[in-house]
């Protein structure tokens, strides 16, 4: 699988980079916490993507990268998570999330043609790929409209529709947590069980590190997209931010939300920030799981089945 | 009042959900892409022995549950209550009916048992895996009649009837496999 990664980014001309896996700087991302370790009595942090320093390399390099590393996240253990998990991220200057999601599509089949479970799943057949907005998406499988609902009425379809309330989540709750909670229960599930699916322009509250467009109808959303099949997320990609302030602004609303939420605060990695000062080229970019892909490969249930030794034995 | 956060969720954690004990037997952390996480567990009703299915939003906390695990020695009934004794410190505990459950069939004294204690008092008692029980009665088997895996009904010295081969007589000591209740052997 990786030599025909390899192989495949070769023949587009897109280089392929190493980042540092230890940084000075931990992400401000309110969902996702680092792992931390020590240099020198200094704390450093495991990165929980590339993202950054691809980003850095960009902004002084302007041309189209690739990296499969490694990627670490405290606290994600289970049937689709590990600690420690391979990633596979890449950048495309110029492209906007359609162009990146066509390219993906290439990669996925390219992948799939390789697979001896897909070849024999298929019968020769083509694999079939999806294309859903989060509000398509939301509409069909719920009936509700995710740019303009509310946590009560999530809440209230939760309650008429028989939907599991996890403990901890309430109608006064964050209108993203509600998504999130009906994405994994109502939509993931009603997506083609053998096929891909890709689910684009989010609402503009779960951005991120993407931009933020005017759909048809005029609502701002986040040019951002994810891959699954069935249910597994297996990529996320953005057409990228390149403003620094709102980027700054956008990190400081992070750690607003973190101390919210009990997490510890994390210091703005100012060298990213730097480079957005100095010049993030227009590009798209996505991170794509490895494991999950080779998962999805051979059609085993568990991530554990794909890696060599699971956390337990690591 | 001590609790675990869901970060600290793994298997065989003892926290209370409605109002029961309970041993965590699966945790899963659901995650939609780079939004909240959720943890789904199963568990275990350790009084019931029900299977729940629990989801939390991560960075929730439950009530833990203050639940222990001893060998203990069965001493005997008084008919309300059945003794058992840790037969290292020689301290004796009072099961109720509710606590002894199933195990009640299979004890006749001496017996070494899984206590579980919750708070301090048996919650469930588990009974060896196999124990050796006398039959008590059972009717003599036909001559002649060897078809392959007949059985028959006999009671053992504890009250319980258990379907034996043929040629058991009463009197003869037994192995049964406290799990599902069968004949393993002749003792």
């Amino acid at each position: 699988m990786l030599k025909n990664i390899r192989a495949f980014f070769d023949d587009r001309q897109v280089i392929e980079v190493e980042t540092p896996l230890l940084s000075h700087h931990a992400t401000t991302d309110p969902h996702l916490d680092s792992l931390r370790s020590r240099f020198r009595d200094q704390p450093c942090y495991l990165n929980t993507s590339p993202e950054y320093a691809m980003k850095r390399l960009l902004a002084s390099w302007r041309i189209s990268i690739y990296q499969i590393c490694k990627a670490f996240r405290d606290d994600e253990l289970g049937s689709l998570h590990n600690p420690e998990f391979t990633l596979l991220e890449w950048y495309r200057l110029d492209y906007d999330c359609e162009q990146l999601m066509d390219e993906l599509t290439v990669l996925i089949e390219t992948l799939c043609a390789r697979s001896a479970r897909f070849l024999s799943l298929r019968g020769g057949k083509k694999i079939r790929f999806e294309r859903l907005s989060y509000q398509q998406a939301f509409e069909n499988f719920l009936g509700i409209n995710p740019h303009r609902t509310t946590s009560a009425e999530c809440y209230r379809f939760a309650l008429s529709h028989g939907v599991e309330i996890p403990q901890g989540l309430g109608k006064d709750d964050v209108l993203d947590d509600w998504l999130d909670w009906l994405l994994t229960q109502r939509v993931l599930p009603a997506f083609q069980k053998e096929g891909f699916t890709f689910l684009y322009d989010y609402p503009a509250s779960q951005c991120a590190l993407a931009k933020i467009g005017r759909d048809t109808q005029g609502v701002a959303v986040a040019r951002r997209f994810e891959l699954f099949y069935g249910e597994i997320e297996l990529a996320n990609g953005f057409h990228e931010l390149t403003d620094p302030a709102e980027q700054l602004q956008r990190f400081k609303l992070e750690n607003k939300a973190r101390k919210q939420r009990g997490k510890d605060f994390v210091c703005i990695d100012n060298h990213f920030i730097a480079a957005l000062e100095a010049g993030l080229p227009e590009c798209s970019g996505l991170a794509l799981g490895l494991d999950r892909v080779l998962m999805v490969l051979l059609g085993v249930e568990n991530i554990e089945q794909v890696l060599s030794f699971s956390w337990a034995n690591a | 009042m001590a609790t675990y956060s869901t970060n600290q969720f793994k298997n065989g954690l003892k926290i209370i959900l409605d109002n029961d004990p309970c041993s965590i037997t699966e945790n899963n952390v659901v995650k939609p892409g780079k939004g909240q996480a959720f943890n789904k567990i199963k568990a275990k009703n350790l009084r019931t022995g029900r299977v729940l299915e629990r989801t939390f939003k991560s960075t929730e906390s439950v009530e833990a549950a203050d639940v222990d695990e001893m060998n203990v020695e069965y001493l005997y009934s008084d008919g309300e209550y059945w003794h058992f004794m840790e037969p290292s410190s020689f301290e004796q505990y009072a099961a109720d009916a509710t606590a002894v459950g199933e195990a009640v069939k299979w004890i006749k004294g001496q017996e070494v048992c899984v206590m579980t204690l919750w708070d301090g008092s048996p919650l469930t008692i588990t009974p060896p895996n196999f124990v050796e029980l006398a039959v008590a009665q059972t009717d003599p088997g036909l001559k002649g009649d060897t078809a392959q895996g007949a059985t028959k009904p006999a009671t053992l010295e504890t009250g319980t009837e258990v379907k034996v081969p043929l040629f058991i007589d009463e009197g003869d000591i037994l192995k049964i496999d406290t799990r599902n209740g069968e004949y393993v052997s002749r003792a």
